[in-house]
């Protein structure tokens, strides 16, 4: 007993410090002869740190404490408490992001499934002019380059024209009525009558606006054919009234018959008539004509997904446009064709007449 | 010191930190009027009160303590997102009791995993009831002998005379006896 004492003791004074050194190392020595008592000694180091630990919990707790009953917890926690919108916000937020965004997403969803947004596509997309793509009918190319190089004329031509469309005469001396769009970017420009004879020609007015054209024939070989058959009406057409056209939509003279749809065009387009008539990329160019052998129209182009809703400039602005032309810049007269010959006739006879005056515009 | 407390001065968390470490009375006031408002609004929005929300704060502080002052220690978060996440856990905790209801969790905080640190001090709490305990039960006067000679550092003599034995060695005796006791009680 008296022993253990003495242990703790210097064990307490070894720790502390309170030892000569040379007591310390007969300590150190003593605690390794005997495990034993080294194991005593780590055994009471370890209580003393825990004591030693805990009790600096417990002063650390107080000095919590003493700390906390001083703050003023209304005053700290009201100081940071934020105000309005900032608070709001803090609150809601997150719900109000969620509820923009579900709202955001009906309304456009809405728009789009209600069909809001085809309607204010590109319209453009759903006209389409009819000048024919020669590039897109390869098969019409062949056939083509073969009538071209059977042309007995002087003028022959090796290489398939590129674009196509129609053309008919407004006079019997070689002026020609054809739509803008046809010829644009043209390098140069060829008519063919039904006869298979190819003449060169020269655009000598365009009107962009209106989508007209007019061309004259310059080739040598070209004569000047009989009167022409049709006249021109430039007053108001009839809705309903019976139409027809005849065009190059593929390498032969198509013939397509249909009434006026409407009096206006593409959008409300009054430049133009809606004509119901069956009409493809080559048609454009060709006349409207109506029972009595008057050109009333001159085609240029459909709706896309509307069928047989095609579309014709109003002779009104072929006169005008013919009208415009200065009459001093040409070495011919071109003198409107005032006397109808087809009024009466049936239709074969009609466009058995016709034919000779309508022109395939080959395009290069 | 309460205007002490009003002081607007920002300091950065290594600052902080190193005070705690200390144990400087300054940093913890510090800590207190920075963060505290913060957790008081948590637990107050999460059906606790004033009390709760001191009771929450001082086991989080003590939670940062028992961290600042571990060997290997690292402060991988944000003091402020450290403090949250501590104080956060533990109200979950305390809320885990059947008439409580669910947490608010609309929360505009960062929470970082701190269950670690949660689990050493548990640990260590532990023990220091377990020390409350055996020093309780070890009674008087032992439990004085012990403290004024560990813990205040008194001498054998100061001992002697304050407890009235009649020499040392009957206060060094006595001392074993407690001491014993308490080892006894302590690693039971």
């Amino acid at each position: 007993m008296r022993k253990e004492v003495k242990f703790i003791d210097q064990a307490d004074a070894y720790i502390q410090g309170n030892m000569s050194v040379e007591d310390r190392r007969e300590f150190e020595q003593y605690c390794k002869e005997n495990p034993s008592e080294a194991a005593a000694y780590e055994e009471h180091v370890l209580l003393l740190k825990k004591l030693n630990e805990y009790q600096s919990r417990v002063d650390f707790r107080s000095k919590l404490e003493s700390i906390q009953s001083r703050i003023e917890i209304p005053e700290i926690a009201g100081r940071k408490k934020h105000k309005g919108i900032v608070e709001l916000w803090k609150n809601y937020g997150y719900s109000a992001l969620v509820a923009a965004s579900v709202a955001l997403l009906i309304v456009y969803s809405t728009l789009w499934m209600s069909g809001f947004y085809s309607d204010v596509k590109d319209n453009s997309n759903k006209y389409s002019a009819l000048k024919r793509d020669m590039n897109r009918i390869a098969s019409n190319i062949n056939a083509q380059t073969k009538v071209i190089n059977n042309i007995t004329s002087n003028v022959s031509k090796a290489t398939p024209s590129t674009f196509g469309g129609t053309g008919f005469a407004v006079t019997a001396n070689g002026f020609i009525a054809t739509n803008y769009h046809v010829i644009n970017g043209a390098d140069s420009i060829y008519v063919q009558n039904a006869k298979g004879d190819s003449y060169k020609t020269e655009v000598i007015y365009i009107d962009p606006t209106y989508d007209i054209a007019i061309l004259e024939i310059v080739d040598s070989s070209f004569k000047e054919t009989s009167p022409l058959p049709y006249t021109f009406k430039d007053v108001e057409a009839d809705l309903g009234q019976d139409v027809f056209t005849i065009g190059f939509p593929r390498e032969e003279a198509v013939y397509g018959r249909g009434y006026l749809s409407s009096s206006t065009g593409f959008g409300g387009d009054t430049v133009a008539y809606q004509v119901s008539i069956p009409v493809n990329p080559g048609n454009s160019g060709g006349p409207v004509l109506d029972d009595n052998g008057n050109v009333i129209a001159i085609i240029n182009g459909k709706q896309k997904e509307a069928d047989g809703a095609a579309f014709a400039v109003k002779t009104s602005y072929l006169l005008q446009s013919l009208e415009a032309i200065s009459k001093d810049s040409l070495d011919r007269k071109l003198q409107i064709n005032k006397i109808n010959h087809l009024k009466g006739l049936s239709r074969t006879a009609q466009i058995k007449k016709l034919q000779e005056f309508i022109y395939m515009v080959k395009v290069y | 010191m309460v205007n002490r407390i009003k002081e607007e001065r920002i300091r950065d968390d290594q600052e902080i930190i190193d005070g705690i470490a200390k144990g400087s009375t300054s940093e913890l006031e510090y800590l207190y009027t920075e963060y505290f408002p913060m957790i008081y609004q948590l637990i107050i929005k999460n059906n606790g009160d004033e009390d709760d929300a001191k009771d929450v704060f001082q086991e989080a502080v003590i939670v940062l303590y028992d961290k600042v002052n571990s060997n290997n220690f690292v402060l991988t978060s944000k003091l402020k997102t450290f403090l949250y996440s501590v104080c956060r856990r533990l109200w979950l905790k305390r809320l885990n009791q059947p008439d409580r209801i669910s947490f608010n969790t609309q929360e505009h905080e960062e929470v970082v995993a701190v269950e670690d640190d949660l689990m050493v001090s548990q640990q260590k709490e532990t023990q220091f009831l377990l020390m409350e305990k055996s020093l309780h039960l070890l009674g008087e006067p032992c439990q004085t002998i012990i403290s004024d000679f560990y813990l205040r550092n008194l001498s054998m003599q100061d001992i002697c005379d304050k407890f009235g034995y009649t020499n040392a060695d009957n206060a060094k005796t006595q001392k074993y006896k407690c001491l014993q006791r308490l080892k006894k009680l302590f690693f039971a």
